[in-house]
């Protein structure tokens, strides 16, 4: 059986991911993207945590947590985007550094 | 009520404020005479009021303490809406609402032709509430609202003539030196707190009075952060600066706020706190040495002044360091004895200055005055008396009281050196006072080189030089007759009299921890006695007689002198007349720091410094230099991001180093 | 339990959502043209509502109810009649500001109440899971709001930026979350503590706490995690900057709160220090941030970062006197922001036509009313005597300095003697006269549901400066519900008071 701190790890690695990636990308929706993936690292280390503790004394509630995000991720989804559209109408741009008029 | 009368002292401060929003919420649309009626009979009856309580004072028991309003009870503090009456608030009342009367009287005809008249009244209004508030506090929480509120009162009238920048500057100016001060206050307030749970007078007090133990420590950090609070409100040094610049307010605040009453809140606040402050060596002495030079130094500058506003506002930073020195030498008798003739001489000086302003259509400075003692005969002799009252000649007020104070310095161990200093800025503030007295009335009429009465004359509403109105003279008149007879209520022992005054004050000061602390440089019982006190009467008249002369001598016999002088001292002139260069150097010092950082925290961190921060960001992309420089713009959301990454990344240390025990903040 | 009482628990976000709700089915039915500002009413007499829904929770008895999902306390209804409070002035700014033919108004109005049953669930939430959904009701509800200028080029810059760094800071959050039930196997805040004292994984709930820290920290705008906030604040429309300044921060103080006292009491020494330095941090970059700024929202913006930086010091009292001068204060910003900000939505409007410092010049003398009324909220901002400002601070430094976090106290004190530079440069503007072209001589007349706004906050404002005893004994009560300091009842073992018991003992 592969131990917890397996999934624990590869959890962090792909939440570092995605930091980088938000940091790094200049497309807004590649940039939206990294988000999704941040959340869906913090998913695997719920369903992780759930099994263990599940061994242990049957608290899982890790996993109903996951449900939950992944429905906020889609509203947050949706949101987001009606976002990106207005913006581009105004804007007719993509690159999230063009969108800085507003500094110091 | 078990026999202790209700004197009703919260009527004292609610009629000012009463008056306030009457006229600060209705006062555009009521007639003049209204508005005018509404602020003095909020100022009038407490006037009477506490002639009344003045009537009845022997048959009190003090302190007398009214609670008013349960305010606070939770938390680590507990204050009330609670007024206290003892000698030294009686004092202080007194003061108050005598001269804020008079001052109110002497508005009406000064401000007359004035736009935003309501405005005015219901500022000073607002100005008697929280000084009043401030003097019959018995919590220094209270204390510190009527503190705070007097410094906000008199922001809003210094800043008065809105349309002038320097004014609105001004203002700003006095407001923020006072929050300086304020800061010493509040930190003083929470240490109280901590350490005796509570901001009551009585009990604080009563707190280091039963534990003799307690000297100096945390004492001497309350009393020296106390310092910083009154220096801030009493402008002394360091914080001095703001009070010439105030002058820029109507005269009548001058000479209400700015000479009489809010600049000697810090006074009455060392007074009122001198079983602290009687507990630190440190503390106190740093009092009278502040004090001491603080009046040396301002009077320096008020010889180089041309305005005779600002002469006479360095000549009150001057006195104040003398109540200062009074203080400083735990003599707070003597301190607030010199508050309360000060306040006489230094009203009646600005109102009458004020009144020869008034006769000149707004000109200001002394060298397009003189000869205006035929002109203007009450102003000149109501001035005059003014003049030999602060110059210290018998048996005017502030000889009296000035001769006080330098007497107790002079018996206080180590304290000759004061008297002396004390004593050479005696003859200073004779010369300037004569210097002031000469050129504005004696001499040759200079009036017509004055560009301002010229311009006034031009448009009409110019008119010839004239004397006051009488609602301007009577106040003058009857502070003239204070400024004489105002000092013999303490006529000293030496010279024949009972010193009525300091003993009557004497149950405020004479606490039960006084004589505990041999460290602090209290006079020993028998230093003085009332022949040294004639003599030192006599050598500080003559200081005073000799500055006289030397006026005389540079300002009205050879009048070719000053300009000889400023020549040959050159250097010393100009450092003088630019007032050391101090508000240069805090504008250096100061401002321009904060300004830096300022600067410093928008750019650099903001917009290059997360580049840099977030190295990895610029690494990772190798994207080439010019990018790079591009991406240095600011309004970056990645750029945001990698400072958020960043913060994350120190919040993470922290909490490492945190966990590993090796960072405490305890 | 009975039935009726479940539902009395969460009653005041049920009136939101209905309201909500209602404002969604009559929009579309209204006439095209109609003016939608009757909308805007039923969205005030809603808040109004819940408002007085939040007080009568005062007299349920502290309980859960939901699967013990929400506790209504002392301390969630405190924050629940703040919040209501905000909205319900929130409402009333926007109906003033807004001109009646303003695109999607409707919308605008229910977003409003439904971000508002977020921010309430957060403050009552005592199960991770809730307060995550709240934090996301509301935070999805204040980006849409930000954005709600559609047209203009900053609106949804503001909104973008906003959004992308909110999501950012939520995942951090949440993987804070993972790992505290990770290491402690629950989510509820009620049990972690008893987790902690048994958990193998102390590290890992550690490095979760400081994740949830940083994601408060954002959606509180604490420095460094601040930097959304001017760019956000000025792209936002006017009366939509005002409940965002005050509402989610008071909800998202409120979970912080709730998470540092109660899920993780035992871990004080690792939070106390870490909030020491942001509180230090934000007071800082707020102040020096704002002195140099032209744009009024922009200032406000950093005035709020130093606000906020206030707020995080009482933090570090670990005391009643802390949990109980940051729920005070938190009320007394939100009074005077709502306010201040209630005149700047009148002055500068929907469509902000006064941007700059610069234009305010002459504001008192177009409308006396509107600048005593901005002179006043400046002179409670700077911390005057007689306003909730002053007593706010006073509250917190004294609070701090009692505990012994002097220099904390040394540094909020030499801060906010800075703030008085900027506030007083508002102040001043407002006061000189204004030129022919100004742009304050287009300032609409004042109307009634300003006038409203204006008097409530001005009101409450006076209230707590002048006689706060009865605010400060609500707030004081409000903390003792934390069991860390309740010292009613024997602690009983296991629990987080026994474990705070034990730490003190040890301390001693």
């Amino acid at each position: 059986m592969v131990p917890v701190s397996y999934y624990l790890i590869l959890s962090a690695i792909l939440f570092s991911i995605g930091v980088g990636a938000f940091l790094i990308k200049r497309n807004i929706i590649t940039i939206f993207m990294s988000i999704e993936l941040m959340l869906n690292a913090v998913n695997l280390s719920f369903v992780a945590f759930a099994n263990y503790w599940n061994q242990i004394n049957h608290q899982f509630s890790g996993q109903i947590f996951v449900f939950f995000v992944m429905v906020v991720a889609a509203a947050e989804a949706a949101v987001g985007l009606a976002i990106i559209i207005a913006l581009f109408r105004t804007r007719k741009t993509l690159n999230v550094d063009q969108v800085d008029l507003m500094k110091l | 009520m078990n026999g202790i009368p209700n004197l009703h002292l919260w009527l004292l401060p609610i009629l000012p404020l009463a008056g306030f929003l009457v006229n600060g919420l209705f006062g555009r649309r009521l007639p003049k005479a209204l508005v005018t009626a509404v602020a003095i009979i909020a100022t009038a009856i407490p006037l009477i009021q506490v002639a009344t309580i003045v009537a009845r004072f022997s048959s009190l028991t003090l302190p007398h303490v009214e609670r008013v309003a349960t305010w606070i009870s939770a938390g680590p503090f507990h204050a009330g809406f609670t007024f206290q009456l003892d000698q030294l608030t009686m004092v202080m009342l007194c003061v108050i609402t005598g001269v804020g009367f008079l001052i109110h009287v002497y508005s009406i005809g000064y401000m007359a032709h004035e736009d935003g008249y309501w405005r005015y009244f219901a500022y000073l209004n607002l100005f008697m509430f929280f000084m009043l508030t401030l003097v019959l506090a018995n919590n220094f929480l209270l204390l510190f609202i009527g503190w705070e509120g007097v410094g906000l009162a008199s922001y809003l009238l210094i800043g008065f003539y809105v349309l002038k920048t320097s004014a609105a500057d001004a203002g700003k100016k006095a407001f923020i030196y006072n929050r300086v001060g304020d800061f010493g206050f509040l930190l003083a307030m929470f240490l109280m707190v901590q350490h005796f749970g509570t901001l009551d007078y009585t009990q604080v007090f009563a707190q280091i009075i039963a534990h003799p133990a307690w000297q100096g420590g945390f004492l001497t950090a309350i009393g020296l952060l106390l310092l910083l609070g009154a220096t801030g409100k009493s402008a002394q040094i360091p914080l001095y600066v703001w009070l010439p610049d105030a002058m820029e307010g109507p005269t009548p605040v001058s000479a209400l706020i700015h000479a009489a009453t809010m600049v000697t809140a810090g006074v009455y606040m060392v007074a009122r706190a001198h079983v602290i402050f009687d507990r630190s060596a440190l503390a106190l002495g740093l009092v009278a040495v502040i004090g001491t030079a603080t009046a040396f130094f301002a009077a320096t500058m008020a010889v180089a002044q041309n305005d005779i506003k600002r002469v006479l506002a360095y000549s009150t930073v001057s006195q104040l360091g003398y109540m200062f020195l009074g203080c400083g030498v735990a003599a707070y008798g003597a301190g607030v004895f010199h508050l309360v003739s000060h306040a006489f001489f230094k009203a009646l000086l600005f109102l009458a200055a004020g009144s020869v302003i008034h006769a000149l259509s707004g000109e200001q400075d002394m060298r397009y005055m003189g000869g205006l003692r035929k002109k203007i005969p009450i102003t000149f002799w109501t001035m005059t008396a003014a003049v030999f009252a602060i110059s210290g000649f018998p048996p005017l007020s502030g000889f009296v009281s000035k001769d006080e104070i330098l007497y107790e310095a002079f018996i206080s161990p180590g304290g000759k050196i004061l008297w002396f200093v004390g004593l050479f800025t005696a003859g200073l503030t004779a010369f300037y006072m004569f210097r002031l007295w000469y050129m504005t009335f004696f001499g040759k009429d200079r009036t017509a080189d004055s560009e301002i009465m010229a311009h006034a004359k031009e448009h009409g509403h110019g008119h010839g030089i004239h004397e006051s109105p009488w609602v301007m003279l009577i106040p003058l008149i009857i502070l003239a007759i204070l400024s004489v007879i105002g000092g013999w209520m303490g006529w000293p022992a030496g010279l024949g009299g009972n010193e009525w005054f300091t003993r009557f004050l004497a149950p405020v000061f004479n606490t039960a921890g006084l004589s505990m602390n041999p460290n602090v440089i209290h006079a020993p019982a028998g230093a003085g006695s009332d022949h040294l006190q004639l003599i030192l009467a006599i050598v500080s008249t003559l200081t005073a007689a000799g500055g006289w002369y030397i006026a005389h001598l540079m300002y009205y016999a050879r009048p070719e002198l000053p300009e000889l002088l400023a020549q040959k001292f050159r250097g010393v002139y100009r450092m003088l007349f630019n007032k050391y260069w101090v508000d240069e150097f805090y504008g250096a010092v100061i401002a321009a720091p904060v300004l830096f950082f300022s600067r410093f925290v928008l750019n650099f961190l903001i917009d290059r410094g997360v580049i840099d921060g977030a190295g990895f960001t610029a690494g990772a992309t190798a994207q080439g230099f010019g990018s790079l420089v591009a991406r240095i713009q600011s309004g970056n959301i990645r750029s945001y991001a990698g400072w958020l990454a960043f913060g994350a990344m120190l919040v993470l240390v922290v909490t490492y180093f945190v966990f590993t025990g090796s960072f405490m903040l305890h | 339990m009975n039935g009726s009482m479940t539902v009395l628990r969460i009653l005041p976000e049920i009136i939101f959502t209905l309201t909500g709700v209602a404002i969604m089915l009559i929009d579309p039915v209204m006439p095209k043209q109609a003016s939608r500002k009757p909308l805007g009413w039923l969205a005030a007499f809603g808040a109004l509502a819940a408002l007085i829904a939040s007080l009568y929770q005062y007299s349920l008895p502290v309980g859960t109810a939901y699967f013990g999902v929400v506790q209504t306390d002392a301390f969630s209804v405190f924050f629940h009649v703040l919040i209501s409070g905000i909205i319900l002035v929130s409402a009333l700014v926007v109906l003033d500001a807004v001109h009646p033919d303003t695109e999607s108004l409707g919308e605008l109005f229910a977003l409003m109440s439904f971000g508002a049953v977020g921010m309430l669930l957060m403050t009552s939430g005592v199960e991770l899971l809730l307060v995550f959904i709240g934090l996301e009701i509301s935070s999805i509800s204040t980006y849409i709001l930000a954005g709600f200028r559609r047209k203009t080029a900053k609106s949804p810059e503001s909104a973008l930026k906003y959004f992308l760094l909110g999501s950012f800071a939520t995942a951090f959050f949440l993987y804070g979350i993972a790992l505290t039930y990770g290491a402690t196997g629950t989510t509820r805040i009620t049990d972690i503590a008893a987790g902690l004292a048994t958990s193998h994984a102390l590290p890992i709930a550690v490095v979760g706490l400081a994740f949830i820290v940083i994601g408060l920290a954002f959606k509180v705008s604490a420095a460094p995690f601040h930097l959304w906030t001017p760019d956000v604040y000025e792209g936002a429309p006017s009366p939509i900057v005002g409940l965002m300044s005050t509402a989610p921060k008071a909800a998202a103080f409120a979970v912080l709160l709730r998470i540092a006292y109660e899920a993780f009491p035992q871990l004080q020494n690792h939070w106390m220090p870490l909030l020491w330095i942001l509180a230090a941090v934000s007071m800082t970059i707020g102040n020096l941030g704002a002195l140099r700024q032209k744009n009024v929202k922009r200032m406000l913006a950093y005035s709020s970062i130093a606000h906020a930086g206030y707020l995080l010091v009482a933090f570090t009292v670990l005391s009643t006197d802390g949990v109980a001068a940051a729920s005070f204060y938190a009320v007394a910003y939100a009074v005077m922001n709502v306010g201040i900000f209630a005149v700047i939505s009148h002055a500068g409007g929907y469509e902000d036509r006064l941007t700059l410092i610069e234009d305010y010049k002459g504001l008192a003398y177009r409308s006396p009313l509107l600048g005593g009324v901005m002179a006043f909220f400046l002179l409670s901002l700077i911390g005057i005597p007689f306003t909730g400002g002053f007593f706010g601070k006073f509250y917190v430094f004294a609070a701090a300095i009692h505990s012994g976090m002097i220099w904390l106290a040394i540094i909020g004190l030499l801060n906010s003697g800075i703030a008085v530079f900027y506030y007083l440069r508002v102040l001043t503007a407002t006061y000189t006269k204004p030129m022919d072209s100004s742009p304050v001589l287009n300032v609409p007349r004042v109307s009634a549901p300003l006038c409203l706004a204006m008097a409530l906050t001005v009101a409450v404002t006076l209230v707590l400066g002048i006689i706060p005893g009865r605010v400060l004994s609500m707030a004081r009560h409000a903390a003792e519900t934390f069991p860390v300091f309740s010292t009613q009842q024997t602690p009983v073992p296991g629990t987080a008071s026994a474990v705070m018991a034990a730490i003190n003992t040890k301390a001693r």
